[in-house]
């Protein structure tokens, strides 16, 4: 059992890292950069061809992170839950990091396929789209600091 | 009032914030009940 918690953490890890440094280069990277390339014409080469992948690989990071979390947690998963049992730390972990894992699939990846034009969409709807995606985008990315930091004082005590 | 999460700088801020108010919370409410 041991073994299979270390398997679980290394997992826990590798994707959380793919998950959070998409999600870094999104907000730190990507929109600045879409803004300048917008003004000189070479925008289509991030949305066409960055972007879509980079999603794919960030919104199924973040199911393989949340769910390597809770086969982690494992006898803890409810009392992380339910802010319990010498779990309270960990658990307000675990609850950002559903709650931006909600973000990802809900607000995030269907507006963004407006967005990119995978699925129809007036000019109207994407332009609600691309606020909703990016300010979700972006409260993500706060929470991932108190996340992070819960992830850690959680494993490891202060 | 300028939504914070506007600009990246006070995402990060938030973000701080956020992190503090959730240490003090946890301290006085969670841990050693």
């Amino acid at each position: 059992m041991e073994h299979a918690m270390g398997i679980f953490r290394w997992i826990h890890f590798m994707a959380g890292v793919m998950w959070i440094g998409l999600l870094y280069y999104f907000n730190f990277v990507q929109v600045a950069a879409l803004k300048n390339a917008a003004a000189d014409g070479t925008a289509a080469g991030i949305s066409k061809h960055v972007a879509p992948r980079a999603l794919l690989f960030f919104r199924w990071a973040a199911v393989v992170t949340w769910l390597a979390g809770a086969a982690l947690l494992g006898p803890r998963f409810v009392p992380a839950f339910t802010l319990s049992g010498g779990a309270e730390l960990i658990g307000i972990g675990a609850w950002l990091g559903t709650i931006m894992l909600f973000n990802v699939w809900v607000l995030i990846w269907p507006n963004q396929k407006k967005i990119l034009g995978l699925v129809p969409a007036s000019d109207a709807e994407k332009n609600t789209a691309r606020r909703v995606a990016f300010l979700a985008s972006r409260t993500n990315t706060m929470l991932s600091m108190p996340m992070l930091f819960f992830m850690g004082v959680g494993a490891h005590g202060f | 009032m300028k939504n914070p999460l506007d600009s990246l700088w006070g995402t990060v801020i938030s973000g701080l914030i956020l992190t503090g108010v959730l240490y003090v919370f946890a301290n006085h409410f969670l841990v050693g009940r």
